[in-house]
């Protein structure tokens, strides 16, 4: 037997077919479609195609939706025409649809594996980069195009080339109040924002072990921002415990099969990468970026780099060689399918506890089950006392197509993944960075180090426990 | 989509490294029903000023009938919007040239008949200079894989299997459709083999 790695294993199991030129095609288990899907659902239209697989395919209504004022329907005429599209594509096709006033509703990075429709072994597509977010379990997952969208409808599969594949092995252990969202800036700072271009990035070590499955659905979500295909981490007993009992997982003999069927999903001890490396995890400091590209990112200890492009610091606001932390912001977001998930809000809620925050901020769960669950702990007296909005999930300021935006000019310390011009609304100024350092900035109205806000005692809350 | 094999047209260099797909078509366009075009969202904060007024020293508002855009690498990182490649086609866009491209951004532009064309840092940087802040004709060749500028040839890298479906022109639905009957015999037996893979229809599950 040829060794074999866990992604080989994933991509023979959904292969239909492969043509004579290396094309194949795929065979696709899950398929998660939004608002933004709408140019497909038409194309199906022009073509008076049915959907192949309703079953298989799940509508979860967050790119566009209200996350105040939610009963309203929508900020404008155009946000609620997108949010009703998918309520009535989802309708007349008869596919399973998480929308704006359904209790399940969320971010569909958040709700798919809260749902446990997220599984070890499947192949998971949605038109939406941050689709490698579901690779933490296992899955072969990651973002198409319209057209791709609208082939899947139409048939359940999409051809693929087969991608290089690169392991990136996390030895050692973090430091406390470093987060799996220092260790992504990390990797993509060194590596580069198409560092991992045209291929599977398997992450793998001592330290990707430790990781709770939220932290490696942070850490997969990141994925993309490095140019990766897609991430995945070999499922292990902390996939099979999260994923244990959730609405859509399999239960009785399905869960028996289920659970042989995963216990082979690994990467063979002599199996070859086209691309290996290695980094010691005891090296990543929190880290946040500074520029218009997520591998724009520095330990919050250093200085804006020497060579910094010129664009990014006229963008940004900055000049070579200032200190970041210390760096004032006039706005906090805590949310998006990166970090809004219930350990990314406790952890927040840890270092805001008790103390007020000097800008102001929005903190939106990543589905509204985490906001129930955050309630329920008192998390959202905590924020609201400390001055920030608690309001409803939904995307929201990670891309502000909703209306939720940061004004031109302001300066946001943001749990989100993308620092693009403009992403957060024309002409805002984000810096990336995890749900621990976004609540220490809130506190002190500047990038700060958390280590240095949190006692030592109390700094296991917010990363590596 | 109809097929190409060669595109003579005027190019335009826009030097940046990382133009990502935010920036070629703003999330706020998104919204906008594809047959109202969206050529004139592309690169929308690039080409105009808050006031809505075009930045005459953009190149594309200072040439008319580009359609070959010479890039720095990364060019189409992030987002799957597949609206930053219909605001290129509608643009009139045929060609991107640059070092490197988001992955879902080249498959998105090669299912609309755009070429993502993938030279080496050496070549993406005489072109740029040759260009500077002008205009030029290019051809870009998918027979040779080849960019002709003036006398001098270079050449780019196209996956095979996209440089097929950029030539013929393929409809990927209806090439899917003529293996109706393999899919068909995989999904029955991937459905007793994986059951726990599947899910029920939807009413029938359970709570
Ligand atoms: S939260 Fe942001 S990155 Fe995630 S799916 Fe929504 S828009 Fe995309």
């Amino acid at each position: 037997m040829i060794a074999q790695t866990l992604f080989d294993r994933l991509w023979s199991t959904h292969e239909v077919l492969r043509r004579d030129d290396g094309a194949s095609l795929l065979w696709v288990d899950r398929h998660l479609v939004h608002e933004g899907s709408h140019h497909a659902f038409g194309k199906l239209a022009a073509r008076k195609l049915p959907v192949a697989r309703p079953d298989l395919t799940i509508a979860v209504s967050d790119h566009y939706v209200p996350t105040r004022d939610r009963h309203e329907g929508g900020a404008n005429d155009t946000i609620r025409r997108m949010i009703t599209t998918l309520a009535q594509n989802a309708g007349a096709h008869g596919i399973r649809h998480f929308g704006l006033f359904d209790p399940r509703q969320g971010i569909v990075h958040v709700t798919g594996p809260e749902q446990g429709l997220t599984l070890p072994g499947l192949m998971v597509v949605c038109g939406d980069s941050h689709t490698s977010t579901h690779g933490a379990f296992g899955a072969y997952a990651f973002g198409i195009g319209a057209t791709e969208v609208a082939h899947v409808l139409a048939t359940q599969t999409l051809w693929q080339v087969r991608p290089k594949q690169m392991r990136l092995t996390f030895t050692g252990a973090l430091p406390l109040g470093v987060t799996a969202k220092d260790m992504a800036l990390h990797w993509i700072a060194k590596l580069g924002s198409d560092g991992a271009r045209g291929h599977v990035v398997e992450y793998a070590g001592s330290a990707v072990e430790k990781l709770t499955m939220e932290e490696r659905m942070t850490l997969c979500n990141l994925s993309i921002e490095g140019g990766a295909k897609c991430g995945i981490i070999a499922p292990d007993e902390t996939t099979i415990t999260y994923v244990k009992g959730r609405p859509f997982a399999p239960k009785g003999d399905d869960w028996q099969s289920a659970l042989n069927a995963w216990s082979k999903l690994r990467t063979d001890p002599d199996a070859q990468f086209d691309r290996e490396f290695e980094i010691d995890a005891g090296t990543i400091a929190p880290t946040v970026t500074w520029g218009i590209v997520p591998e724009q990112a520095a330990p919050i200890s250093s200085r804006v780099p020497l060579n910094a492009s010129v664009e990014a610091l006229h963008y940004m606001g900055l000049k070579r060689g200032d200190m970041l932390a210390g760096l004032p912001i006039d706005e906090v977001f805590i949310g998006s399918c990166t970090n809004a998930r219930i350990e990314d809000l406790r952890a927040a809620a840890a270092v805001l506890s008790g103390r007020k925050a000097k800008v102001p901020g929005t903190v939106s769960a990543g589905s509204m089950l985490v906001k129930r669950m955050a309630e329920a702990e008192g998390l959202d007296r905590t924020f609201i006392d400390a001055g920030l909005d608690w309001v409803d999930a939904g995307c929201s300021m990670c891309v502000g197509m909703n209306g939720d935006q940061v004004a031109s000019g302001q300066r946001c310390a943001s749990t989100t993944n993308r620092n693009f011009r403009g992403r957060q609304g024309p002409g805002a100024r984000t810096h990336l960075m995890s749900p621990a350092m976004a609540a220490a900035a809130a506190v002190t109205g500047k990038l700060t180090d958390v280590r240095d806000l949190v006692p030592e005692g109390a700094i296991h809350k917010v990363g590596a426990a | 989509m109809a097929g190409w094999t060669a595109h003579t047209g005027q190019a335009v260099a826009l030097p940046m490294a990382g133009i990502d797909t935010d920036q070629l078509l703003p999330a706020r366009f998104m919204s906008t029903p594809r047959g109202e075009g969206y050529g004139h969202f592309l690169l929308y904060d690039m080409r105009f000023g808050e006031d809505g007024e075009p930045r005459p020293a953009f190149p594309l508002n200072k040439y008319s009938d580009v359609s070959i855009i010479v890039a720095g690498r990364n060019f189409g990182g992030g987002s799957s919007r597949e609206a930053a490649v219909y605001g290129l086609v509608d643009y009139g866009v045929r060609a991107v040239i640059a070092p490197s491209f988001g992955d879902i951004f080249a498959s998105n532009a090669v299912n609309n008949g755009l070429l993502p064309a993938a030279v080496t840092d050496a070549d993406s940087e005489a072109l740029l200079a040759s260009l500077g802040e002008g205009a030029r004709k290019l051809t870009v060749s998918l027979d040779t894989c080849q960019i002709q500028m003036g006398d001098r040839a270079v050449p780019f890298a196209l996956d095979p299997v996209w440089r097929t479906k950029l030539l013929e022109g393929w409809d990927d639905i209806d090439l899917t459709a003529s293996h109706a009957a393999t899919i068909s015999a995989f999904t029955q037996r991937d459905q007793s083999e994986r059951s726990w893979a599947y899910l029920r229809a939807q009413g029938d599950e359970p709570r």
